[in-house]
Formats: structure tokens, sequence, C-alpha cells
């Protein structure tokens, strides 16, 4: 298992502009790429019904079609990225209690700025700021995450990473 | 024998196989060959307890094994077993906050809210959450009178609370937070007495102000949770709009009479009052609880449901009542709850707002600053109190019609008058003699008014109003009958 996962800008774009939309509530997606590498995102309807300001989750259905995109991209599903808002870019307890082996999980801190923003698609919600991103991995004792180093590598493909609303 | 689908993150336990065939008769003995033959599978599949984790979803085709028998559903050589993972985490209660961040609690604390936690869905970490929240009451009232009492009784550690106004007697009926001895004091005196008596861990904050356009997003923005307690639409549409635009979630609650209603707004993806409600009903249709009434226990089962939802909201268990209206009828006794949708084209939660900061909400709902009375000339239309009583002392001809209903005529009332409901008026006035001067009396002055009009549509010449109804009478003429 590598411990080092590298994003494009597009892809670290997209996962900040996703926690930020959907501030104060947690955003998930899907990471898809090779060799260590994510090259596309796939952004998950957040369906969890315990308030989606502090849980996630994905359907089986969505997990499904993330792990279809990634086929078709002749890719592999690599793991999967969620926000923190206003809290640190740290896996929970419950974070690690639902974790699955070999995942790189990305978690994007976003704090709120206390100012009303507009969007096209969602209306008026508050306005946020993303911060902190780190990766995680589940070790195999499932006793705690480790963390993973983060790069950036080159946008050799800008069109590439896009986020797909699923 | 079949054949099961290995989701990627299992694949390294299955030699990189996406498919592994295994033994059994039943979806329980298939994954128990198949944690047999790669054993690193276990830990991920099952918990400590040997029971399939919740985040484990196993299909037998397309059905989830949750909706057929469970491990028990029965299996064929022709099936195929797909093991797909829910994903799933954020940031859990308590646990998840880095530790320093959320308040201890003392031992006093632990002894006083013991209650809450030896129930495993609360517990220590719950109780920090409360502890750190911070909750704002619109009002001090009826509503949340019994709102800010469980609220501190429960360890919400800043409570806020927004009034103007002084503890008069009529309040006592249902209004909580408040005792006799406080009847005159401000109301945000006796409720941070009556709250730090209750719970002194409790920081109480009051702003004594009317909440405006231009102090309710400042006052707002320190909260979690915002309790609207209001009783007049302007307000109400405010506090709505406040929510939205900050993204704070509105406990709300209203009262009338023998009827409640609450809901949660302003959440993320739920709706708002204003989807419910876009436009306010025509000013004076809907009477306030000072002219209407209500049954004083009410006001405490609604207030209550609004901080029950409260405390959900901040320790984040169960089901908020977002997108369900649910309305209380106290005479029946009954619960009902009707679905919520938000509504795309909300002016102000929807996809095109069209409402982005706050407004003037009185010209909204039509409310109009009293305007300065005009100078009655030769036809007067309105009497005062002192008037009336020195043309009655000097033997003037006067009928006294009073347009109240019967229960209130029973507490009090104007020697000589006659009792006409407004209501009645358009079928029972040519009990009235037109000839005769006629001065129309209510309450404070506002029904006697319409009836005033009506009488002069219908060709009565000589009618005049009470100014200040019988409420005024009393403080300047009668002293000696109740007010109410």
């Amino acid at each position: 298992m590598s411990s080092r996962l590298t994003i494009s800008a597009a892809v670290d774009a997209a996962i900040r502009a996703h926690g930020r939309e959907t501030y104060p509530h947690e955003c998930c997606g899907a990471l898809i790429g090779r060799d260590g590498s994510v090259t596309d995102v796939v952004a998950l309807p957040n369906t969890t019904e315990e308030g989606p300001r502090r849980r996630f989750l994905v359907r089986p259905s969505d997990y499904r079609q993330a792990e279809s995109r990634a086929s078709e991209l002749g890719a592999e599903l690599l793991g999967f990225y969620h926000s923190h808002p206003d809290h640190p870019a740290r896996p929970s307890q419950y974070d690690l209690d639902h974790a699955w082996p070999t995942f790189a999980y990305i978690i994007v801190a976003v704090a709120g700025d206390g100012s009303p923003r507009q969007s096209a698609d969602r209306g008026t919600s508050p306005g946020a700021t993303a911060g902190a991103m780190t990766v995680w991995y589940l070790k195999d004792d499932r006793s705690s995450f480790e963390e993973g180093s983060l790069h950036h590598g080159e946008n050799s493909h800008p069109d590439t990473a896009q986020a797909v609303h699923g | 024998m079949a054949k099961i689908l290995i989701p990627t993150p299992l694949r390294p336990y299955t030699d990189k196989q996406d498919a592994v065939d295994a033994a059994g008769a039943t979806v329980g003995e298939l994954l128990a060959d198949l944690t047999r033959k790669h054993s690193g599978l276990k830990a991920h599949l099952y918990n400590d307890q040997g029971k399939l984790r919740s985040f484990v979803n196993v299909y037998v085709n397309d059905e989830d094994i949750r909706y057929l028998q469970k491990e028990q559903t029965p299996v064929n050589a022709s099936d195929t077993i797909s093991i797909i993972p829910s994903v799933a985490g954020g940031v859990e209660v308590g646990v998840a906050e880095p530790a320093a961040s959320l308040p201890e609690l003392t031992n006093e604390e632990i002894k006083r809210y013991s209650r809450h936690l030896i129930m495993p869905e609360v517990g220590i970490d719950a109780q920090r959450k409360l502890k750190a929240a911070k909750v704002l009451c619109i009002g001090a009232g009826g509503l949340g009178s019994p709102a800010a009492m469980y609220l501190a009784a429960a360890g919400v550690g800043t409570l806020g609370i927004v009034d103007f106004d002084t503890v008069d007697f009529s309040n006592l009926q249902r209004q909580i937070l408040h005792g006799t001895p406080d009847v005159g004091r401000s109301k945000l005196a006796s409720a941070k007495d009556r709250l730090n008596a209750l719970n002194p861990n409790v920081k109480v904050e009051t702003y004594e102000t009317a909440l405006t356009s231009q102090n309710a997003l400042e006052l707002f923005k320190p909260y979690d949770v915002i309790l609207d307690g209001t009783d007049n639409f302007p307000t109400r549409y405010l506090v709505n709009d406040a929510c939205v635009l900050l993204g704070k979630p509105n406990a709300y609650g209203s009262i009338f009479r023998f009827e409640g209603q609450a809901s949660v707004f302003g959440a993320k993806d739920g709706p708002c009052y204003r989807c419910l409600y876009p436009e306010p009903p025509p000013p004076g249709l809907v009477p306030s609880c000072a002219e209407g009434g209500v049954l004083g226990v009410l006001p405490g089962i609604v207030g209550v449901i609004q901080a029950t939802e409260a405390i959900k909201l901040i320790i984040g268990i169960g089901e908020p009542l977002i997108g369900r209206f649910l309305i209380f009828d106290a005479l029946r006794m009954k619960f009902r709850e009707l679905k919520l949708r938000k509504d795309p084209d909300c002016p102000v939660c929807g996809t095109h707002p069209t409402v982005t900061k706050l407004i003037d909400y009185e010209q909204f709902c039509g409310v109009v600053p009293s305007a300065p009375e005009p100078v009655a000339v030769n036809n007067a239309t309105e009497i005062t109190s002192v008037e009336l009583k020195q043309r009655l002392d000097r033997g003037d001809r006067l009928k006294i019609v009073d347009v109240r209903e019967p229960n209130e005529y029973q507490i009090n009332k104007i020697a000589g008058s006659v009792l006409i409901p407004l209501g009645d008026v358009p079928k029972r006035y040519n009990e009235l003699d037109p000839d005769e001067e006629i001065v129309v009396q209510c309450k404070m002055g506002g029904r006697s008014a319409k009836a005033a009009d009506f009488l002069r549509s219908v060709g009565y010449k000589r009618v005049l109003n009470l100014k200040g109804g019988i409420l005024d009478w009393i403080d300047k003429v009668d002293p000696t009958q109740p007010k109410y």
C-alpha cells in the first residue's frame, strides 16, 4: 500500500470547491486514478440521514457508479474524499469505525467565513473557505489511520479532472 | 457454490481477484467460507461481536439481504453475491472534536446531568457539546419561557434572549419564566434570575432590544440554533430570512387558542418558513394571542418541542423536524404531521432567490406604523373615555354598544352598554335606533372601529368609537373593574 498520494491542481480545486459549495454540510466524492495518482473525482450526493453537517454516507448504488466510472476511464477507484465543516482535517473515530482498507481518504477542512453566499444552483448559503487538506489510510488491523503524504502533481491534462455531479 | 464479487478495497485480501467462488447454502455460509479462504477479510467484514459491519452491504443479485432473510438468505449456484461498501464518515459527535475545544464537565455538572450521561445516545461527549452550544431565544414569552428553562436545565452553555417587554399580570397564565413578584420588571431581568437559579452553569446573554433588520444578522451570528418564539408576522419572517442567510437552523413554534405548530426551518436542504407561507396573511386577518386568547399550557407543549429539536440538532441525534410541519390540537389531543418540501422558487432559499438581504418586514407584512391621529374637526368619529364619562354624567342620551364576545363582556363592562359581538353586527344592527347617538366599544378600540365603519356604511350618522376601548375606560374612569 502506497502512503503517498498525488493529486493534480484541478483535483485539488474540485474537492475544495465541492466542500465550499455544500458548507455547512459535509461533501463527499470518489477519487479515481491509478498508481497512487488521482486524475478524476466524482462528486457524490451525501445521503446520510443522521445530519449532513456532521456525517456523510455514500449509498451502495453511488459506490457502484463510482466503480463503473473508474473502469470506464480504465482506472481504479483509489478512495474517497469528504469535508469536515468547521472541524480540522483529521479523521474522527466515526471515520475510523467506517473506514475501508487500502482506500485513500482525503479530508478537507472547510470553515465558514460568516457571510451569506449566493450560488446559481443552491440559492443562498453561508460562505466558506477551504483550508487544510490531508490524506489518510486505514491500518490493516483497523486500530487507527495513518497519515499519508499528499503531493500536488503536474496538471498535464487539466480537462480530465472534473467534478461529475452524481 | 456461488460467485462473490469483491469491491476494490478488499481485493488485496483476495489476491487481487475481483470475484471469488465460495461454498454454502446461505449468504452467511458463503461469507464464512470466503473468510476461511481469505482470512484478512474477516476484520473488515465483521465487528468484534461477529456481526456484519453496518457499512458492509451484501446483495444477492440486485437485492440487499437486509430486505431478504439477512445472512439466512438462501443462495444457489446461479446467484451472484456482491459486497458493496457504504462509504461513511464525518465529524462524529464529541469524539471527532479535538478534545481541547469542547469544555470539560465539572463533577457538579456530571452529577447534575447524570440522567443524560447514562443514556448511550447522549453520554459525556454530547453533554459537552451542549455545554459548548449557544441557543438564541427570540422572545421570553409563552414559547420562550418553557424552551429557555428546559434548555438551561439540559445544560446548554449559552442562552441568548431577545426581548424588550416588561412582565404583565396577563403574562403569568403561561409565561412560566416570570412570577407574580416580577410584574412590572423587565422580562429579561426576570428571565435571567430564573434561569440562573435553575442552572448557574448556564451563561445567560440578554439583548433588551426589538429584533430588527439592522441588528438581526449581528445578533444571530454567534449562535448555533435560533429558537423563534415570536408572536407576530414581521418578526417571524425576519427570523426566517436571517436564519436562511446565515445558514442557521430555526427551531420554530407558534400558538393560537388551542392549536400549536412546530418545525425546523432553515436547515441546509430543508424548507424555510417562506416555502410554506411565501406571503404573510393580510394584516388583521390572523388575530394575535392578545386578541384571540391562548390556552396557557399550550406554549408549554410547543416551546418544549422547540427545545427538544434544538437539543437534537446540537448533539446530532434522532430525526430533526426538518421538512415536517407538526400541528398540535390540544382539544382533540392530536398531533398531525404535514410533509414540507423546499420550494425551488422560494424567494429566500430557492434556486434564484430574490431576497438576498434583510428587508423592511413591517412593510412586507402590510403593517404600517400608526400615523398621527387625524385632527377631528366637526364630524368627530372618536370619543375618549373621559369625554364619554362627562357626557353620561351630563345626562346625554347615548347608546353604548359593546362589540366584544360574551365571555369578554363577563369580565368587565361599561354600565348600561348592550352586547352585540362584532360578527353579529351585520344581522343585528337594526336593533339600534338610527336617530340615537351610538358609542361603539371593544377591548382596545380595533374591533369597534370596524363596527363603527359598518354602521356608518348602512346609514347610521352619529357613531362614535371609544378610543382605547374598555381598557382605557378602566384606566381613566373606573379603576375598580378588572382588566384582561
